[in-house]
């Protein structure tokens, strides 16, 4: 049987101007796997995760996504984006309505829920994450932790297929970190296929399936957590995992 | 007659001032007109021309650039002067009101145009990240997230700007629009007394107090809750 995977990007390439970020990146992740990527600051990490829902345009190569080409012109890319959600740094809540709000938005817009539909499912997710009483705070009234946690039930608000996570636990104080990640398992357990971009090197130990060390634009090696964590093959890997650890 | 008594007997002459009141009156309704076309449409026609420069088209952008930029910094009294002694040689000819209305709305549109642009380009590149992932077009995103962020910025300038305009419909007077102002002078000139002036004045703060306490009321309404 051919495995069907559920993301399938080849030869990505990305320039930025004279900056050649991504150099010809190959990631495929099969349906129910979690998959972390790490590496050092500039290592094109988050660009790859950008191009996979076409945030960002790759410069050449090809996104195929739950079997939608996602850079086919032809593409309806909204109605495609509404299958891979995605979870940034920076929360990005839409600070002029409250977390309900925030999460039914795409609900009515974009799904073409009624009111009371969107506000049922609304409240269905942010149960998910731990935040059924917090509906009616807007994003200034909540915690960083918090933020983070509306904004995950914004997008499995819209049952996607596939998670991107954009160092979701980066700008996050330390104590906060937990009740993300705690969300992250749980959703995990649900079957939820996902790729992470952190340096929650904790995290990937235990519920990673797969870690992608990439490097200057391109994937050095990846495998098993262990294998990556304990036995790492090539040299770059062994000096960053050996930067992180240190800390 | 003491100093007082000829300086009330002057600027303020009860039998000028009621002669000349229904004239002050009508002119006050003339300016309340001329006042919201200008607002209604200025505004509108900046907003539109901010939402077509946000689909950054560049020579479209140019052009709207160009347009602003003229008319920001022609004085408004000269774009009142040439369209009504100037336009009639190329063919229409706009009455003293249309005169006005148009060059003070285009002066609104060109100030309000910067402003509401300024909202939206200063809202963070993330919104529009987050909402366009989660499958909203760019049409919903603008709408729906930036606009309603980015008008609770430009409300403090563009009230400002807005009241700063709007009395200029003053400018009216130069091409015989029956104004306020118009009317006081007219009135002044047929009474030999300044007392119209005055009333004039007064007609001026009881049309614009109110809209500046209300500017003030909207701006704490919407004042930015974090």
């Amino acid at each position: 049987m051919v495995q069907k995977h559920i993301v399938e990007a080849r030869g990505i390439h990305k320039h930025f101007g004279p900056l050649h970020v991504l150099k010809g990146v190959d990631l495929q992740v099969d349906e129910r796997e979690l998959v972390f990527v790490i590496g050092p600051s500039g290592s094109g990490k988050s660009t790859l995760l950008r191009c996979l829902n076409r945030l960002e345009e790759p410069s050449s190569g090809s996104v195929v996504v739950d079997g939608i080409d996602m850079l086919d012109p032809k593409t309806d890319i909204n109605h495609a984006r509404q299958r891979i959600g995605m979870v940034f740094q920076s929360f990005n809540l839409y600070p002029h309505m409250t977390a309900l709000g925030n999460v039914t938005l795409a609900l009515r817009k974009v799904a073409g829920k009624s009111r009371a539909e969107a506000d049922t499912l609304a409240r269905k997710a942010l149960e998910r994450v731990g935040l059924a009483d917090r509906a009616d705070h807007t994003p200034g009234q909540l915690s960083g932790g918090q933020q983070q946690r509306v904004a995950i039930a914004r997008s499995i608000a819209l049952e996607p297929r596939v998670m991107l996570f954009d160092e979701p636990t980066s700008a996050l104080d330390p104590e906060l970190v937990g009740s993300v990640l705690e969300v992250m398992r749980s959703l995990r357990e649900t079957g939820m296929t996902m790729i992470v971009v952190s340096h929650e090197m904790g995290f990937a130990r235990n519920a990673a399936d797969r870690v992608v060390f990439m490097d200057d634009g391109l994937i050095v090696e990846q495998g098993p957590p262990a294998a990556i964590f304990e036995n790492p093959a090539h040299e770059r890997t062994r000096a960053f995992i050996g930067q992180i650890q240190r800390h | 007659m003491g100093g007082w008594d000829r300086f009330v007997e002057t600027f303020f002459n009860a039998k000028v001032m009621a002669k000349y009141l229904p004239d002050i009156l009508s002119g006050m309704v003339v300016t309340i007109e001329l006042a919201l076309l200008i607002v209604v449409t200025g505004l509108g026609a900046g907003l539109a021309l901010a939402l077509l420069r946000s689909l950054g088209i560049r020579p479209l952008n140019w052009l709207i650039i160009f347009i602003v930029d003229l008319f920001r910094s022609l004085p408004p009294l000269v774009i009142i002067v040439l369209m009504y002694f100037g336009l009639p040689y190329a063919g229409p000819s706009p009455s003293g009101f249309v005169s006005t209305w148009l060059s003070l709305a285009l002066v609104l549109m060109a100030f309000s145009e910067e402003i509401f642009w300024a909202g939206i380009t200063s809202i963070p590149r993330g919104q529009w990240e987050a909402s366009r992932s989660t499958g909203l077009s760019y049409g919903q995103t603008l709408f729906n997230v930036i606009l309603p962020q980015a008008f609770r910025l430009t409300i403090p300038p563009l009230t400002n700007r807005t009241i700063a305009i709007t009395k200029g419909t003053a400018l009216g007077t130069v091409v015989a629009v029956t104004e306020i102002l118009g009317q006081a002078s007219s009135a002044v000139s047929n009474s030999y007394n300044p007392s119209p002036l005055m009333m004039g004045a007064a007609a001026y703060i009881v049309l614009f107090f109110p809209v500046v306490v209300a500017a003030r009321w909207i701006e704490t309404k919407f004042a930015w809750k974090r």
